[in-house]
Parts: C-alpha cells; sequence; structure tokens
C-alpha cells in the first residue's frame, strides 16, 4: 500500500495539452503512472501521442471520468483558471485533485478549498505544490520519480527541492509515499493530514516530516503527533539563520499564537518526542538510527 | 496608535515570499484611497513629499493638523513618525523632522497631512486570511488605538474572532454578528454594520489577505472614521487588478533586491560573506542554515544573502544570479547549491559554464558547486572538463557549505575575528 495514491491510481491532467501539462504527463507515464487522459476545453476528441502512450483528450472532467473511471486529477491550469478547474473536478467527484499550479491567488484557494470541503468527497492538495508520488506504484505531479525507489518511510513536506534532497539523502531505504503540500497560505491537505494517513497506512514505518519558518501548520502537527501518531517521527525545519524581524505580524501572532521562526517550530516539534535534526543530512541520519534500533 | 495586524501575511521570513505569492503591503495613504473607493468612511488629507509644501496642505485643512509617516512598516508612532502641528508653519518643521526618518529600515519619503479629529471612541477592526483554519478571520475590539495583540494577550475576551465562511463572506447577517461579538455600542451598531461590510467589499474586491483599521474612530458628531489603515494586498491577484501596480514602491527597495526583482529572481540581502544560489525556496534555505553551521568552523562566516533561481536554472538565469551576487562587495567566495530534479545537472552545469563566460572578468570570487539529482554524473564531468580556475565541485550539500565557508573566512581575514 501506500497513502492517495496506489498503482490502481487512474490519472487525468488539466491542462495536459499546454507546455508544462505535457512537459510532465510524459514524465509520470514514464515513471508508470496510468495516465488515463486529459482535460483541455474545446479540444475533446483530439489524442495526443506521448513516447509510449497515446492519451485521449476531453472537454470536461465529467466526460472524462465518464469514459476512464479517472479517480486522480493532477491540475497545471494557468493561475486564473484554477479555481473554475477545481470546481469542475469537485463537480465530477474526483476523490483526490492535486494542484500544481503556482500563483493562485489566496482567494481562490479559500474558495476552492471551502468549495470541496462543503461537497465532501474530494481531497485537494496544493496548490503551488510538487504533488505526490508512490514509488514504483504512481506518481502524481511533479516529483522526479528516479530519485528513490518503493520503501517504508512516508515523507510529508512544505518544500518541492527540499524534499528532492530529503528522498535523496534516504534512496537506499525507499519511501511508500511523499507528499508535497506546498507553502502557500492555505494549503488543501496538511502535515496532519498525511500524518494520520501514514499511521493508518500498514507499509510506512516510519515519518519525515519537513517545514519551513512561517505560520503555525508546524506547532500545530506537534501537538497532533503527540496525541495521535504512534510511528517514529523525525523533523527538518528550513530557516534557522532567516533574519528576525521579518516574522508574522501582529493578527497574524493573535490568530497562530506562534512566532513562526525555525527555533519555536524545533522546540514544539521535540517537546512532542519528535527528533528534530539540524540539516537534511543530519535529519536523514536520525531516521536511519531510528530504523535501525 | 499604530501596530496591530500589520503584515500578517505581508512581512514573511526569507524566502517565504515565493512560496506564498508575494504581497504588497501598501502605506496608509494608498490604503485610505481604497477605503474612499468602497466607501469606508475616511478622512483623506494631503501628502506631501517635502516640508514646504506641507504649509499649503495644513493651511487648506485649517492649520491644527497631524503629519504621518507614510511608510510601510509599523510602530510609526513610537518612532516619533506621527506628530500633531499647530499652525502651517509648525506642520513644515514637523514634515521637515518626519521626512528622511528611518522607521525600522524604511526611509519616509513623504508624509500625509492630515486634519486632527474629534475623536469619542477608538475601536480596532481587521479582516485576514486564517491560515489555520482556511477561511477568513474578522478580529475586532472596542478597545482599539493600542497595540491588539497587548490587549488580546491580558484581556481576550475584549477582542472578539469571528469565522467567515469564504463561500458566503460579510452579508448583512453577519455584520450583525460581527457587531454583537463585538459589542459596539447601541448609538454606533447600525453604521457599524454598513462600513463592515464595506470594509468586506475592500478584502474581497481588491484581493487584501489584509484589511486593518487600527483605529476605527466614533467622531464627536457620532460617525464612524477609518483613522488608520493596513492593507496587504496578494499579488498573486494582479492578473485582476490591473490598477494595483501603482502601489508597488520601487524607489524603497534596496538596489540588489529591485534589480533581482526586474529580472523575476527572489532575492534577499543579508550580512555574511558566502554568496548563495539554489534552487527553491526551501532548499535555498536548508542551505543557508548548512553554510551558517559550517561558518561556526571557520571565523563565524556567515551567508551573504538568500537567492532562490528557481526550477529553470538556465546559463541566462545563473548569469544573472551569479552578477547580482558578485554585486554585493561583502561576497568573498560564492556556493551555488542545485538539486536537479525537473532541471537536468548537465543543464545546470552547462549553465554554470557559460555564466562565467557571459560574465568574464567580473567573476573573480571562488565558486563551490554541488550538484545532486538528475543527470548528475554528466553535469560533473562538464564542470570537470570546463577547468575553470574559479570552479570547486562539492560532493555533498555539507561539504560544499564546508568548502565556501573556508574560502570565505581564508580571504576575508581582516575583517573577523
Amino acid at each position: 500500500m501506500a497513502i492517495f495514491l496506489t498503482e490502481g491510481s487512474k490519472v487525468i491532467v488539466q491542462g495536459m495539452t499546454g507546455s508544462e501539462g505535457s512537459k510532465h504527463t510524459q514524465r509520470m507515464l514514464d515513471s508508470g503512472t496510468s495516465v488515463v487522459g486529459g482535460v483541455t476545453p474545446k479540444k475533446g476528441g483530439q489524442t495526443v501521442d506521448f513516447d509510449g502512450a497515446s492519451v485521449p483528450v476531453f472537454n470536461s472532467v465529467a466526460e472524462a471520468v465518464g469514459a476512464t473511471g479517472a479517480d486522480v486529477s493532477v491540475v497545471f491550469v494557468p493561475p486564473k483558471h484554477t479555481l473554475a478547474a477545481v470546481v469542475e473536478s469537485v463537480d465530477a467527484g474526483i476523490p483526490l485533485i492535486v494542484v500544481i499550479t503556482e500563483g493562485v491567488p489566496v482567494s481562490d484557494t479559500a474558495e476552492l478549498f471551502a468549495y470541496a470541503q462543503s461537497k465532501g468527497t474530494s481531497r485537494v492538495i496544493g496548490p503551488n505544490c510538487p504533488g505526490l508520488i508512490s514509488p514504483g506504484k504512481s506518481n502524481a505531479g511533479i516529483i522526479p520519480a528516479d530519485i528513490t525507489k518503493a520503501g517504508r518511510i512516508g515523507l510529508v513536506s512544505k518544500s518541492g527541492t527540499l524534499t528532492y534532497q530529503m528522498m535523496y539523502e534516504l534512496r537506499d531505504i525507499g519511501f511508500s509515499s511523499a507528499v508535497g503540500i506546498g507553502g502557500d497560505p492555505i494549503v488543501g491537505t496538511t502535515h496532519i493530514d498525511v500524518l494520520q494517513a501514514f499511521q493508518d497506512d500498514p507499509d510506512t514505518d516510519a515519518i519525515v516530516m519537513i517545514g519551513e519558518i512561517g505560520g503555525d501548520a508546524e506547532e500545530r502537527a506537534a501537538a497532533y503527533i503527540e496525541d495521535n501518531i504512534s510511528k517514529a517521527v523525525v523533523g527538518y525545519v528550513a530557516g534557522f539563520t532567516a533574519p528576525e524581524g521579518k516574522t508574522m505580524g501582529h493578527a497574524g501572532a493573535i490568530v497562530s499564537g506562534s512566532s513562526g521562526t525555525a527555533q519555536a517550530k524545533k522546540e514544539a516539534l521535540e517537546a512532542a518526542g519528535v527528533k528534530v535534526g539540524k540539516t537534511p543530512s543530519e535529519t536523514a541520519q536520525l531516521m536511519r538510527d531510528l530504523l535501525e534500533q | 496608535m499604530v501596530g496591530g495586524a500589520w503584515a500578517a501575511a505581508g512581512h514573511r521570513p526569507v524566502g517565504q515570499s515565493q512560496k506564498d505569492g508575494d504581497t504588497v503591503d501598501l502605506m496608509e495613504y494608498q490604503a485610505k484611497e481604497l477605503f474612499a473607493k468602497h466607501g469606508v468612511p475616511v478622512t483623506m488629507g494631503v501628502v506631501v513629499e517635502n516640508p514646504e509644501d506641507a504649509h499649503d496642505a495644513a493651511q487648506r485643512l485649517g492649520g491644527r493638523v497631524v503629519v504621518k509617516a507614510q511608510v510601510k512598516a509599523g510602530g510609526r508612532g513610537k518612532a516619533g513618525g506621527v506628530k500633531l502641528a499647530e499652525s502651517p508653519e509648525d506642520a513644515v518643521a514637523r514634515a521637515g523632522e518626519i521626512l528622511g526618518m528611518n522607521i525600522n529600515g524604511h526611509i519616509v519619503r513623504r508624509v500625509l497631512v492630515a486634519p486632527t479629529a474629534d475623536i469619542a471612541e477608538e475601536y480596532y477592526f481587521s479582516y485576514l486570511v486564517d491560515r489555520t483554519n482556511r477561511r477568513y478571520l474578522c478580529i475586532a475590539s472596542t478597545e482599539g488605538g493600542v497595540e491588539i495583540e497587548v490587549t488580546a494577550h491580558e484581556n481576550p475576551d475584549a477582542v472578539a474572532q469571528v469565522a467567515i465562511d469564504p463561500l458566503v463572506g460579510v452579508d448583512e447577517a453577519k455584520a450583525h454578528e460581527i457587531v454583537e461579538a463585538t459589542g459596539f455600542p447601541a448609538d454606533v451598531a447600525d453604521e457599524a454594520v454598513g462600513v463592515i461590510q464595506k470594509l468586506w467589499t475592500v478584502f474581497v474586491e481588491e484581493d487584501a489577505s489584509l484589511v486593518e483599521v487600527n483605529p476605527l474612530v466614533r467622531l464627536g458628531d457620532g460617525h464612524l472614521d477609518a483613522l488608520d489603515g493596513k492593507v496587504t494586498l496578494d499579488d498573486n491577484a494582479d492578473f485582476r487588478h490591473a490598477d494595483h501596480s501603482a502601489f508597488e514602491d520601487k524607489g524603497a527597495e534596496a538596489p540588489l533586491e529591485a534589480e533581482a526583482k526586474a529580472k523575476g529572481l527572489n532575492y534577499v540581502k543579508l550580512d555574511g560573506a558566502v554568496g548563495i544560489i539554489g534552487n527553491g525556496a526551501g532548499l535555498v534555505m536548508a542551505t543557508l542554515d548548512v553554510v551558517a553551521y559550517a561558518g561556526e568552523k571557520h571565523s563565524g562566516v556567515k551567508p551573504a544573502n538568500f537567492l532562490d533561481i528557481g526550477g529553470g536554472a538556465s546559463a541566462e538565469v545563473m548569469a544573472d544570479g551569479l552578477h547580482i551576487i558578485l554585486g554585493d562587495p561583502q561576497v568573498k567566495s560564492v556556493f551555488v547549491n542545485v538539486f536537479g530534479g525537473i532541471t537536468a545537472c548537465d543543464a545546470v552545469a552547462n549553465g554554470i559554464v557559460n555564466a562565467l563566460e557571459l560574465l568574464g572578468d567580473e567573476a573573480n570570487k571562488p565558486l563551490v558547486v554541488r550538484l545532486d539529482g538528475n543527470n548528475v554524473v554528466e553535469g560533473r564531468r562538464i564542470l570537470d572538463d570546463a577547468h575553470h580556475p574559479l570552479v570547486t565541485l562539492a560532493d555533498t550539500m555539507d561539504g560544499g557549505a564546508d568548502r565556501a565557508a573556508e574560502l570565505a573566512e581564508s580571504s576575508a581575514p581582516s575583517d573577523r575575528s
């Protein structure tokens, strides 16, 4: 098993005919993902030839779901169309919607998340995220598939390239799933959601959680870990040396009760029993030590 | 009277800006222009950029005025950036004192000359993005005019927090709920319901991530007035707001940061000697940390900057990045830390080689390069073959950081103890 995404996942790509969409569709296909269709309004009926596959294009998500039984949508459409694209996928009943698009207005994200919640049938990951991968099974997004193999570590991260770095550090052990949740002010899936999914996944033995300065998602995750996660968790927080004086403002602090610094996050995680590395390599070593115990 | 929710999303730590989407903090007079546009009651005043012009402005406003620094920073009052003037002559003197002041790193280049207000009561009001609950939040209090976080800490019951559903927004019923939760006095409650809805219009229609009025005042005549305002706009929504580009304060940015921004690079100048280039905000932040730790063993050298060149890492982007970093006289060595995810390492290596050619004599500091990931063998071979005298290859992120710190230490022995 893995979380959210398995070998049975049927993926459609919204915006597949665009340059980013087609480039990454090829990469997803190369890594063994079952990409069953693309959605581009007014281009339905065409097929796009990729190296190794010919993928049909549909006018709408509903049409694509009807024809293919797709249960994952990866969204590459431009920011101004992202809200509509996600609403369309929610309405079509797609259970997992992965929004890669960077630069989505926060009000659009707030609306699309609230809409998905109101329907209760779709999980949104992102926006502004690298997506998720279950190595050897399926790859929904832009995470390079060849960094690491399938294994028993779960990874959740705000950051893209830092995710890749951590997968690389632990490439000999391998990952059940790696989920890039994105670092926008509002994201569809949080550290907590992913931690719980890994907790429930019999094929995940231990979890790496990567955070960054800003907000209080890591502090809330720490509290959640203390009460709900029995599997070993190792943490890393980037931004210890970021200059002070550029922290979250006053109302933000009232809401979150946290300063948002890396040190505050590290302390919160350690208080919850999570070992936190100072660097990516030290974090990887902490995970190795844990797994050898 | 300044303070409050300034920059709930705006003053982010280094590296957050790209990931969060950039935001633009507005100055008070700009915020008030948006308030006025949407029917929120404000007293505008006159913006001037030199002391002499304050004379006319004060005269037109009746002589007795408040002169207020216009900067994108909180703490103006405490810093002496808000002063009462008794006459037009006095206004010139006060404007002269305030213009050119440095308030939390922001140089004051204009002041707002505003009429004095007959204040009966001061309230606090804001709308912001609630990251935790992934919706919007209204924070309001009848104890305004002070630093709201102090009130929230000492007397939390005096600060109302009302959740707002993004699918519904602030309609009349929600406005009534806010008024009730805040405890606005009965004689301003009806007017407050209207003002609160108009402030919501500012928040939604201008794509703000923060709208704050502190203080919202009840004047002697019983009416409400937004006496001071702060607005943070969401840059990601600029495609809906061609008019928002007028709010950018280009002249106030540091020159290197302005140049980087013009080239689409996310650069923040810091105070150290090791220049940093990397791809992806998280990895670059981690690189700063690793360099700072390595620096502890090398006379305490520190990272000189944050620079995220993003996913592309073409020769042009690499050359632009190196050009900016080498333009910082404090830089003694440069650490290029790239994980080839989508971008292949051979392309990055070619980018570095070509960038050094493009830069010619300008490239005069040692470069430590660490490449990993997609096509790394070919990438390292390209750099090996190029035999550039300035370039050292590192096998790991930690090793590269250590080497770069060591190089910075050895070339700058005099200014480090």
